[in-house]
């Protein structure tokens, strides 16, 4: 129960501070990845502020033993650059400058009953578990290579 | 720059990284929403933390409506994109999150803030095509 409350409270402020950013709105984030268009530098202070509250945030909450409602932190402990993350991360930066939506904007979205944003929600879902089909696929591949 | 709202964005960014604060302090993990998100996607027997992931969820869908009775104001939400680039743009954003284990707010915020290479790197990336994309739709295909 007390999980569901965190996962609530960072939800919440997640969301309003989508809202007040102005990234709800894929418009403006062309705006910010239209460099050689009408220029809004607007997301980069959007990064500069999350960035910033979150390295000073991390720093003081990581160096308590543990969570207050779990009983450890769930870190990523990857460390390599494998071809994965980079293909993923450019179909991603793809998407982005076609639509001007990212994940957290479209949840963010759903609320104002747009048909685009439900289809690009519907799509990304989609697109998401296809990933997951595809990425079980290339372990059990791995795994069935190492084992011949 | 007439769209220019530099102190709403960082007043808005500083809530995100509040956010990412709190779910780490509370529930111990990274805020980062395509990751959650498909956690919510399994289809296989239960997930064990499906509830916080839900509420997580709920609270982003929530809060930007809570926040327009509270100020009377709506958000602009506009697409420059026609329907079918939209679900085109959806796929892909997915797909490459999932493959690349994370999007703006794990990577770019979370992962930045933990100076992780991984994410500094994968930030790089979808930043670039991200500017590239959008260059060659508003001015090599749109704009002509």
């Amino acid at each position: 129960m007390k999980r569901l409350l965190g996962g609530l409270a960072a939800g919440l402020l997640f969301g309003a501070g989508l809202s007040i950013s102005g990234m709800i709105n894929p418009a403006k984030v062309i705006g910010f990845l239209d460099i050689a268009g009408a220029w809004d530098p607007s997301l980069a202070f959007v990064m500069l502020g999350a960035v910033a509250v979150t390295a000073i945030g991390y720093r003081t909450v990581l160096r308590r033993g543990q969570p207050m409602f779990e009983p450890r932190f769930t870190l990523p402990t990857r460390r390599d650059i494998d071809p994965s993350l980079l293909l993923g991360a450019s179909l991603f930066g793809i998407g982005w400058g076609l639509g001007g939506y990212c994940p957290g904007p479209a949840l963010a979205g759903l609320g104002f009953g747009g048909l685009e944003t439900y289809a690009f929600v519907a799509a990304m879902l989609a697109g998401m578990i296809a990933a997951r089909w595809y990425a079980n696929r290339q372990s059990t591949a791995d795994g069935a290579r190492r084992a011949s | 720059m007439e769209n220019f709202t530099p102190l709403a964005s960082l007043f808005g960014g500083a809530l995100i990284g509040l956010s990412a604060v709190v779910l780490m302090l509370l529930n111990g993990r990274i805020a980062g929403i395509s990751g959650i998100t498909a956690g919510l996607l399994s289809f296989s027997g239960s997930v064990p933390d499906r509830g916080w992931r839900i509420a997580f969820v709920a609270g982003i869908v929530i809060a930007p409506l809570a926040l327009v009775l509270l100020t009377g104001s709506r958000p602009d939400i506009a697409f420059v994109a026609p329907m079918s680039m939209t679900i085109a743009a959806g796929l892909l954003v997915g797909f490459g999150t999932i493959l690349g284990n994370g999007c703006t707010s794990g990577h770019g915020v979370c992962g930045i803030a933990r100076l992780s290479t991984r994410s500094i790197i994968a930030t790089a990336v979808f930043m670039t095509a991200g500017i590239a994309t959008t260059f060659i739709v508003r001015h090599l295909i749109v704009g002509g």
